[in-house]
């Protein structure tokens, strides 16, 4: 394992990543705070609890899902796609450096990131609403793999994308709404029953229900069942990271 | 002495079903300087990216230093430093923190001193906390020759390394180049520039149409494929040759005042001494004799318009 390379990797990222810290600390910390005031106030002053939490608490696993999914994308993506962009990919590429170490370097900067951002918006949401969290190890397990799975995802966003369109269409059309229709802001028990079962083919469904689960010891569905539905998306993005890598998919002719 | 590369029957055929290389046989020594010479497209890039794992070959081999590039890919490109043609670096990093990335991209630990010492070979040491997007072209190219020099590599690739560079920067270029050859270094250069294969190659390969024509000393290939041209100037203006010199290819010129012969230098008889004697005997007197041997760019154009004949 060439650790210096995986390391050489991580730390130009995490460079990168430290120049436009005040960006990525203030844009997390702005989205919490307004969703706590349209979500938390308009709407929680209606439906005041959640299976015994109250509104603006039930959110934030939800919250900080959503945005770690996003962010955890986004970062991803955009890491590789960048290089492949302007060209610099090249290094890469020609550098002694096996796939695994390329996924893990960029993966883990985009994961870090990602948990980063997770743990500013648990900061700030605890500045609006009291929350406990009953399973602390299992949510920072949760929050990890989620970080790490949909940064693996990004990663193979990144090296499909030809152009910038393509690199902003699956977050978009696929993603944002599988997390709000997920369960991020509501329980899946307060749908009508058919809705329920059609939701239950949403994968985010499992990843947010468990999370939650971590916080509040609820659960949509069981918790078993969302820790092998992360489980298996990232290997199922790791599976696909190898194959691009075995056969040079979009990045050696 | 074992060859420190080995190329082997090498093909490729793109995507798009171009055959870009066609069966490429290449042996370089330990040490040397290869200019890789051919026209714009003829397969150079592609020979060098599959070499550096750029590009996946369609067939054929690679060894570096004996090791198979796919198999023994770690120990095959941790030999090697790229310079790719096109520059391609990030913006907003700094030129420091770019050569270290390099470096540590190629598993080597951080040597902050070999790092200085490389930007102060190229004149970079004063830029090293620069952005790469303050600097100028010349200078950006001198970063990726840093960055391919990061991990002291035994093989350094330069893929067309002075186009649209100054002659002053090039000139530093080779200095540089010849520094690492001195180190034992071996340098593989491509280029449509003809003296610049002349000026610092040891050997020239010719490339044309994804086929190697050939390769050899720059010396021996001067001297071998060199056509030599004889001027000889006319004491008095003379309307017509004489017959007798038709068949032997000479020419008029200069209006009547001189003659021109082409001959070879591989030939084992130039046939000057005969002939200045049979322009006695026609009474034709001279004034002067000029020689001169054909440039390295003529012996190119010559190969690759047979080529394509
Ligand atoms: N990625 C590619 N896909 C298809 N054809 C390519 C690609 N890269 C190069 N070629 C073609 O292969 C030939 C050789 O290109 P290249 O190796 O870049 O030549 P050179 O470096 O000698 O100018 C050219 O005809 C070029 O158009
Ligand atoms: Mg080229």
């Amino acid at each position: 394992m060439n650790l210096t390379a995986i390391f050489a990797i991580y730390r130009m990222e995490m460079l990168r990543f430290a120049r436009t810290i005040l960006q990525s600390f203030i844009a997390p910390v702005l989205s919490t705070s307004l969703y706590f005031v349209v979500f938390g106030t308009a709407i929680g002053s209606r439906i005041d609890q959640v299976e015994g939490v109250s509104y603006g608490a039930f959110i934030v696993p939800g919250l900080i899902m959503l945005s770690i999914m996003t962010q955890g994308i986004s970062n991803a993506s955009f890491a590789i796609y960048f290089p492949k962009f302007i060209g610099t990919v090249y290094e890469i590429l020609s550098a002694p450096v096996s796939f695994l170490e390329i996924t893990i370097g960029y993966v883990g900067a985009a994961a870090t990131k990602s948990l980063f951002i997770g743990a500013v918006i648990l900061a700030t949401a605890h500045l609006f609403v009291d929350i406990q969290i009953t399973h602390p190890l299992a949510m920072v397990a949760f929050m990890g793999l989620t970080c790490l799975s949909f940064a693996l995802f990004g990663f193979i966003i990144g090296i499909w994308a030809r152009n910038f369109e393509q690199l902003q269409l699956i977050p978009l059309l696929v993603v944002t709404p599988l997390v709000f229709l997920g369960g991020a802001f509501y329980s899946v028990s307060m749908l009508p029953p058919a809705w329920q079962t059609v939701t239950l083919f949403n994968p985010v469904v499992y990843l947010i229900s468990g999370f939650r689960w971590s916080f509040f010891g609820l659960a949509d569905v069981p918790v078993g069942l969302s820790l092998l539905a992360i489980a298996g998306f990232t290997l199922l993005c790791l599976g696909i990271i190898w194959w691009i890598f075995r056969t040079g998919y979009r990045l050696r002719d | 002495m074992a060859p420190i590369l080995e190329v082997e029957g090498l093909q490729k055929r793109y995507a798009s079903g171009h055959e870009a290389l066609s069966g490429v046989d290449l042996t370089i020594e330990k040490g040397e300087i290869l200019a890789l010479l051919g026209p714009n497209g003829a397969g150079k890039t592609t020979l060098i990216s599959i070499i550096c794992g750029l590009v996946t070959p369609s067939g054929g081999q690679v060894r570096v230093d004996g090791h198979d590039i796919r198999h023994d890919y770690r120990k095959a490109r941790a030999l090697i430093g790229l310079v790719p043609q096109e520059i391609a670096l990030e913006p907003f990093e700094t030129v420091w923190n770019l050569v270290r990335f390099s470096r540590g991209l190629f598993g080597k630990p951080r040597d902050d001193a070999h790092l200085e010492a490389v930007l102060r070979s190229l004149s970079l040491w004063d830029k090293r906390d620069a952005k790469v997007h303050e600097l100028s072209g010349g200078m950006k190219r001198r970063v990726l020759i840093a960055k391919a020099l990061a991990h002291e590599p035994k093989i350094l690739f330069l893929d067309e390394p002075t186009a649209g560079v100054d002659v002053e920067l090039r000139r530093g270029m080779w200095e540089v180049v010849e520094g690492l050859r001195a180190r034992g270094v071996t340098i593989i250069l491509t280029t449509h520039y003809i003296e610049e294969a002349e000026e610092i190659a040891d050997r020239v390969a010719v490339i044309n149409r994804g086929q190697i024509l050939l390769v050899e000393e720059k010396a021996r290939l001067m001297a071998r494929m060199g056509r030599k041209e004889l001027r000889i100037e006319l004491q008095h203006r003379i309307d017509a040759l004489p017959d007798r010199f038709a068949a032997q290819g000479l020419e008029l010129i200069h209006d009547g005042n001189a003659i021109l012969y082409h001959y070879d230098t591989r030939g084992e008889r130039t046939g000057i001494a005969s002939l200045l004697a049979e322009l006695a005997e026609e009474g034709i007197v001279l004034r002067d004799i000029v020689t001169r041997q054909s440039s390295l760019e003529e012996i190119f154009v010559g190969l690759v318009t047979e080529d394509a004949a």
